[in-house]
């Protein structure tokens, strides 16, 4: 967790400046050495003054365009089915293979990821949209055309919501927005595999023709934390929805930067599009990597090129890209072999129409599962825990999703919910067990909720020991280590097992706070001096004698009374 | 026998006058000794031998897979084939073995056809002459007919025949001349912008292009899929309508085809005209329309008129717009099609090793010829981004324009237009190469191309002998998803003009073969 909070802590404002010249980027140095940031965070999104130094404010101005690669069991256009890591070209159906004669047929299902999609990030669903050639040479593409909606996509004019945390506090939460410009849909190519020490390449086609979302998002950002905090976003609504799988590092997820720099009241600048960014992590840095670039190769006096550069994770850096083939022109084409994507609503819906052949709009926006947004209000609203926990749920969840490949099913979120159901315990005191204990257990051991040794059912167990004051928080998290060896016992019998129900003989306790202070001379001068800080050490060192089976609050009675006798 | 149609054949076969096997070699043979018209690429002999065996077996127990059980047919070579070559004329695809059959081709083998073979074509479909095709072009069999011979100019040797033979028209020649010369009794064809009727008028057949969407072209390699339909070639109307019937219909696999379902017709016996508007577009008195023609197209409406029915002279402005317009749209499409041909998956790949781009220029070089070279230089040209609007763009709302001329006629009352199919007879061979492809397509598709852009059904019925005794066709064009009606008045006109049979001496030859071993089979 401690990664994913740190990433989104940083925060960022809408203007940035040169505050420290000439910090020299050295490839291998790292873009922002520590200290030297030259970023002037303001979360609140007002401008910077230009500043004592004088400098006019840079406005940095970020887009992204965004390929998810549509969760279905076959291709946007054949029947092939889809795949990871299956053996290389052993998806491809003859239309795959762009075999001459073969014709494309749409796949429903993924139709309606789009719509799902486009109807959670408040677009305007295109009822009716069209398919269009986009025309360029290469090995992994192998009709020479990828089959795009470059005139008429599915979804136009959404916004996605997203929030970030200021100057690094978890606790002051803004909530942005981005535009969606549309969502379109497309093939995806296949891979090409560059053997340069025999000089050829190798092309793998089980990814061709694999169904893609475009979508398009507005320059509404200005910064990387800002850009990794939208698709974080993006990416839980696309879990839960189920439209796709979204991970990264599976390259169901593709992120294109564009950057642009500009003085306020001047026009847009021009802009270059970072491209080979395959983690959210990666996608602030590259961001900021080249928002720093271009500010200080404007500030130098040279000049932005439109082109597309690559981040180099290694580097921590962009590089321009090998232009290959120089500007490209697509010469886009109507795809003739598909007729217009007709959608309809409960209006339009023609009567006597077969449902299985039509896609109704309001049928699917009905049955639309809760979004993250409404997810995390509930859980605040419902259990009184706090805004930034109900995030955590939800990210954690998300990672999760990367791993067990399964969406929106026996989350953290649901944990969570199962162990308050089930104890006395208070939500706001049941969330730092989870968040605290659980997940970094998980973490550590890499675990997906479900493959945890504690269910839900142990943990309210125990958690009702504890509440029941039966045994001490430091007990129980004793206890919870042995259950996490998952040996089958019950947290009571574990309890009972290692002797670790709270002392409930008071003279014993008594007496051991009696050798506490007897062999501590120093610290009983201390706390009589006036330091009471002191005291906690003498009841940690009575914990320890006990074993942590003795209550700190009884304990912190005892010496009190010991000591002012 | 082998001279007779579809529908006599069959009832033969039904009546077991003839057996599939026996049907086959016939045609098989006839095919070998009229080699010289180059009409097939690939023959098929074992295959078909044995597709005529299994037919034998059904027909003998008496469970035949239906009319087209065990009749010959072929299917140009721009139509996959499983497990056959299918070259579209193409140094590219010059022994490339489709994994799969187009739909047209499974439904014909599933019917218990027996696929002869493929036929010639120009390259990639890109012609009017079947000329353009790495096989060397198509002779057209009226070149041999007695019609023909006795009607040229007299000759003394044999150099002046080698000199005086005719075109058959295309792009799906060889399917046109397999039909006329008795080889097969339906072809496949395709047309893009007359490839199946200019061939049919050419050859004396006839030449059905069905409304788009009405049957599918999964596994047609395509020239202009907006355009683009399967083509019925066929002795007689009545032949049309059963392989219509046969093909017709949704497939899954070809999303620009109707749902709805199709409902197979037999035509009537004795159509009735007498209540029916005939159209005659004015457009269509096109520059270079031979008198012959015109004054032949100028009967057929008076056949019609003294039938009762009413003959309307109606107007398609935008048709004269229509060459430019195909050359914009077509050539935008070839570019994007053959885009695809790389060398990569499938077909030629050069030796150039250099890069791959070096690799994909050198195949496309070695693997095209200047046709479709020239059409993908100028379609990229049309779809560059600065050109798109004005040409591209254009072009489709011209071709709008040219269909709603259709539309606006047949919604005045019109049911049928009637149009010559071409300008005039075949030319001889040495005459047609002396101008370029592009500007024999321009003048060749130009009575036959609107209907494709419009995407209505069309037929060629052979008409008449010309002077130098060569068939002539013309052309209705109906109704989008009209055919039963279409193909009504065709048959009735096709009644009416008894079209000569062509008289080719090999067929004749091989003919009176079959009638001999009937009787010696009848006798024994």
């Amino acid at each position: 967790m401690a990664a994913v909070l740190a990433m989104v802590a940083r925060g960022c404002g809408g203007v940035w400046r040169r505050l420290r010249q000439r910090c020299a980027v050295r490839p291998g140095s790292g873009p922002f050495p520590r200290g030297e940031r030259a970023v002037a965070c303001n979360a609140r999104g007002g401008m910077m003054s230009a500043g004592k130094s004088g400098l006019t404010p840079w406005i940095p101005v970020v887009g992204l365009e965004i390929h998810a690669q549509i969760s279905s069991n076959s291709k946007l256009f054949s029947g092939s089915q889809v795949q990871f890591a299956a053996p290389p070209n052993s998806l491809v159906s003859f239309f795959d293979a762009s075999l001459p004669g073969t014709l494309p047929v749409l796949n429903r299902r993924c139709v309606e990821a789009a719509v799902m999609t486009g109807l959670a990030l408040n677009c305007h669903i295109n009822k009716k949209s069209l398919f269009d050639r986009k025309h360029y040479f290469y090995a992994d593409l192998p009709a020479g055309y990828q089959i795009t909606q470059q005139r008429v996509p599915i979804a136009v004019n959404g916004s996605l919501s997203y929030s970030l945390c200021i100057d690094n506090k978890m606790s002051q939460m803004v909530t942005k927005t981005v535009r969606i410009k549309q969502i379109q849909l497309e093939q995806d190519s296949g891979k090409s595999l560059h053997d340069d020490a025999r000089s050829q390449t190798l092309v793998d086609l089980n990814r061709a023709g694999v169904g893609l979302m475009e979508l398009v998002m507005e320059p509404d950002m200005c910064c990387g934390e800002e850009a990794a905090a939208a698709v974080r976003e993006l990416q839980l609504i696309l879990q839960t929805l189920g439209s796709s799988q979204a991970v990264m590092a599976e390259g169901q997820l593709r992120v294109d930067a564009n950057v642009s720099v500009h003085h306020p009241g001047e026009p847009y600048g021009v802009r270059t599009e970072v491209k080979n960014i395959n983690s959210i992590r990666f996608l602030a840095k590259a961001v900021d990597y080249e928002i720093q670039r271009q500010i200080e190769e404007l500030g130098n006096g040279g000049t932005i090129s439109n082109e597309t550069r690559a981040f180099d994770s290694k580097l921590g850096c962009t590089v321009p890209m090998r232009d290959k083939e120089g500007k490209q022109d697509y010469r886009f084409m109507p795809e003739p072999n598909l007729p217009p994507l007709i959608l309809y609503d409960a209006k339009s819906l023609p009567a006597n129409m077969n449902h299985q052949q039509v896609i109704n709009i309001d049928w699917i926006r009905e049955r639309l599962p809760d979004l993250p947004s409404v997810k995390r209000e509930k859980l605040v609203e419902q259990y009184g825990i706090l805004p930034e926990h109900s995030f955590t749920l939800l990210v954690w969840q998300q990672d999760q999703n990367c791993n067990s490949r399964h969406s929106n099913e026996d989350g953290l979120p649901e944990f969570f919910e199962n162990v308050v159901k089930q104890t006395q315990m208070k939500p706001k005191k049941v969330i730092g067990w989870i968040l605290n204990d659980l997940l970094s257990y998980l973490k550590q051991h890499s675990l997906t909720v479900k493959e945890s040794p504690v269910s839900s059912f142990l943990l309210a167990d125990l958690l009702n020991l504890l509440e029941k004051k039966e045994i001490s928080s430091t007990a129980a998290k004793q206890v919870l280590a042995e259950l996490w060896k998952g040996k089958g016992k019950t947290p009571l019998e574990t309890v009972k097992e290692q002797k670790l129900e709270l002392l409930q003989d008071q003279k014993e306790l008594e007496q051991i706070c009696q050798a506490v202070i007897d062999g501590q001379e120093n610290e009983v001068m201390a706390i009589k001096a006036g330091n009471q800080k002191v005291l906690n050490k003498l009841i940690g060192l009575v914990q320890k004698k006990t074993q942590g089976r003795s209550n700190p609050v009884l304990v912190k009675q005892l010496l009190e009374k010991k000591l002012s006798e | 026998m082998l001279r007779s149609s579809l529908r006599q054949v069959s009832a033969a076969l039904k009546e077991g006058r003839v057996t599939p096997t026996e049907l086959c070699q016939r045609c098989l043979a006839l095919i070998k000794s009229t080699k010289f018209l180059n009409a097939y690429i690939t023959v098929t002999e074992e295959t078909a031998l044995k597709q005529a065996e299994e037919s034998e077996k059904r027909r003998k127990r008496g469970q035949p897979l239906g009319i087209l059980d065990g009749i010959p047919i072929a299917v140009k070579d721009n139509f996959n084939t499983a497990g056959i070559e299918t070259t579209c004329a193409s140094n590219m695809l010059k022994g490339y073995i489709s994994p799969y059959n187009a739909t047209v081709v499974q439904k014909l083998l599933d019917q218990g056809a027996v696929l002869l073979g493929k036929t010639n074509l120009d390259e990639f479909a890109m012609g009017s002459g079947s000329t353009d095709g790495v096989f060397g072009p198509v002779r057209n069999p009226w070149s041999y007919s007695k019609q023909y011979k006795e009607k040229s100019v007299p000759k003394s040797h044999s150099e002046d025949e080698e000199y005086n033979w005719v075109i058959t028209g295309g792009s799906s020649g060889g399917s046109a001349a397999a039909v006329s010369s008795f080889t097969c009794f339906a072809a496949l064809g395709s047309d893009t912008g007359g490839s199946t009727r200019n061939p049919a008028a050419h050859c004396g057949v006839v030449g059905l292009k069905p409304t788009y969407g009405l049957i599918s072209r999964h596994g047609l390699i395509p020239l202009v899929n907006s355009m683009d339909v399967p083509g019925i070639l066929t002795r007689c109307v009545d032949d049309a309508a059963v392989l219509l019937g046969s093909l017709a219909g949704h497939d899954p696999k070809d999303s620009t085809t109707i749902q709805d379902d199709f409902k197979p017709f037999e035509l009537p016996d004795l159509p009735d005209v007498s209540k029916l508007s005939i159209g005659i577009p004015k457009e269509y008195h096109a520059p270079g329309l031979s008198s012959e023609i015109l004054s032949l197209w100028s009967k057929a409406a008076d056949l019609f008129k003294n039938a009762g029915a009413k003959v309307v002279e109606v107007s398609l402005p935008h048709t004269r717009y229509s060459i430019v317009c195909y050359h914009v749209l077509c050539t935008a499409e070839v570019a994007s099609n053959m885009a695809r041909f790389d060398g990569l998956e499938y077909g030629h790949r050069s030796d150039v090793k250099d890069s791959t781009e070096s690799m994909y220029a050198a195949t496309r070089r070695e693997g095209f010829n200047d046709v479709v070279r020239g059409r993908i230089l100028s379609g990229n040209y049309f779809l560059l981004k600065q050109n798109y609007e004005k040409y591209f763009v254009k072009a489709q709302k011209v071709r709008r324009l040219i269909a709603n001329d259709f539309g606006k006629v047949f919604g005045s009352g019109v049911d049928i237009l009637l149009t010559p199919t071409t300008l005039s007879d075949a030319v001889p061979y040495t005459e047609f190469i002396q101008e370029d492809n592009r500007t024999r397509s321009a003048q060749d598709d130009i009575l036959t191309q609107a209907a494709n852009m419009a995407g209505l059904p069309a037929i060629n019925v052979p008409t008449a002998l010309s002077e130098r005794g060569l068939p002539v066709g013309l052309q209705f064009i109906g109704r989008s998803f009209q055919e039963k009606q279409l193909l009504t008045v065709a048959k009735w006109f096709e009644k009416q003009v008894q079209f000569p049979v062509i008289q080719l001496e090999e067929a004749e030859r091989h003919d009176n073969g079959v009638f001999q071993h009937q009787k010696s089979a009848s006798f024994s």
